[in-house]
């Protein structure tokens, strides 16, 4: 039984996001997940332009939380991840065999990416892909950086360089 | 593996750069996921936050105990500033319902960039409101759509009702250099905001 349900005929339009199945496969007896590039979820005002669908059939996709075995909440090693918390992957872990969504993350870690990058690149909810970060963190598989702490506020060399930034685009 | 750089620690790999955000805040169709394509590296893309009842009981969410799910989509756009900033723009969440992700995107945010619409002044009260009780320093830019009346600065200053050391200006959401000049703006309000001695 594939993982997935119905597919519609067409490609990606880029109209409408999917509609989640209502029916969900039984995650306990499921087989391997297929996994498949996000297809570049559309913004609130549409789809953007150039963002590279990936080979995601247009039909309804998996329950999100399959992918994480039922968690809602990453564990201790996904603590803290915010949504522009920076992942980067660990360069000597590549080649150890991994869950596909795992690997998709990976493989977008190769340079630095926020999380919800990541999240928006394989069209995962943000919950989901915290837990699944947070796994990949347990395993030493990659590295984060996280956002500023609530109360610390930025430094000035730092809104110095933002400022800086912005005038030079 | 070690570099040979010595910007770099020993013990670390290499530097993982450090993000920070600043919030494009408006009411639905305010323009703001425009204003982020406007000035983005990257073709603004969206991501999905699922709130489930496992959130139940955190903090943050007050007020929405009861909900089971909800999804909330959020679109933003990156600047990579230098190889250690990358700046981040989230827009908010149009619709009143979403209020609950306003404290996920504060949290930690440089500042906010409040368009407002003046064909629908009283869709962005309520940004202006928030921003004033978290401390966020912010900006408001009018953004002009077609069709719109041309209000000066300090009529919209008015009738926002925002203190005069907030900044108002006129901008062009679909503009690049526009978009810039209210970030430019923000990032010096926020600097100035933050060493009130400079400021003069």
């Amino acid at each position: 039984m594939s993982i997935f349900g119905e597919q519609r005929g067409s490609p990606l339009s880029g109209a409408a996001p999917a509609v989640r199945s209502e029916e969900g496969p039984d995650p306990s007896r499921g087989q391997p997940p297929v996994w498949h590039r996000g297809r570049g979820h559309p913004t609130s005002e549409g789809p953007s332009n150039g963002v590279t669908p990936g080979d995601a059939p247009a039909g309804p996709l998996v329950r999100p939380y399959t992918m994480t075995k039922g968690r809602t909440r990453p564990g201790a090693g996904g603590r803290g991840l915010d949504l522009i918390t920076i992942v980067v992957a660990a360069r000597d872990r590549a080649d150890r065999p991994r869950d596909p969504e795992l690997q998709a993350i990976l493989t977008l870690c190769r340079r630095p990416i926020s999380v919800a990058e990541i999240s928006a690149r394989l069209d995962v909810p943000l919950t989901v892909v915290k837990v699944l970060i947070g796994d990949l963190v347990a395993e030493g598989d990659v590295r984060t950086r996280a956002a500023m702490p609530v109360a610390q506020l930025p430094e000035k060399k730092v809104l110095q360089a933002v400022l800086d930034g912005i005038r030079r685009l | 593996m070690a570099s040979a750089d010595s910007e770099i620690r020993p013990g670390t790999q290499e530097a993982i750069p450090q993000a920070v955000k600043i919030i494009v805040a408006g009411g639905f169709g305010a323009g703001k996921t425009t204003m982020v394509a406007s000035v983005s590296e990257i073709t603004p893309l969206s991501t999905e936050e699922v709130m489930t009842e496992a959130s139940q009981g955190v903090d943050d969410l007050g007020g929405v105990e009861n909900k089971t799910t909800t999804t909330v989509a959020l679109d933003f756009g990156r600047i990579t500033i230098n190889d250690d900033i990358v700046l981040y723009l989230f827009g908010t969440p149009g619709q009143d319902r979403f209020w609950f992700m306003w404290d996920e995107l504060a949290e930690g945010a440089l500042g906010a960039v409040v368009l407002a619409d003046t064909r629908r002044l009283d869709t962005c009260f309520h940004a202006v409101d928030y921003f004033e009780r978290r401390g966020v320093p912010f900006v408001v830019a009018v953004n002009r759509f077609e069709g719109s009346t041309p209000y000066e600065a300090e009529e919209v200053r008015e009738a926002l009702d925002v203190p005069a050391e907030v900044p108002v200006l006129m901008a062009d959401a679909r503009e690049r250099e526009s978009a810039k000049e209210v970030l430019v703006r923000l990032v010096t309000h926020v600097i100035h905001s933050r060493s009130p001695a400079l400021s003069g």
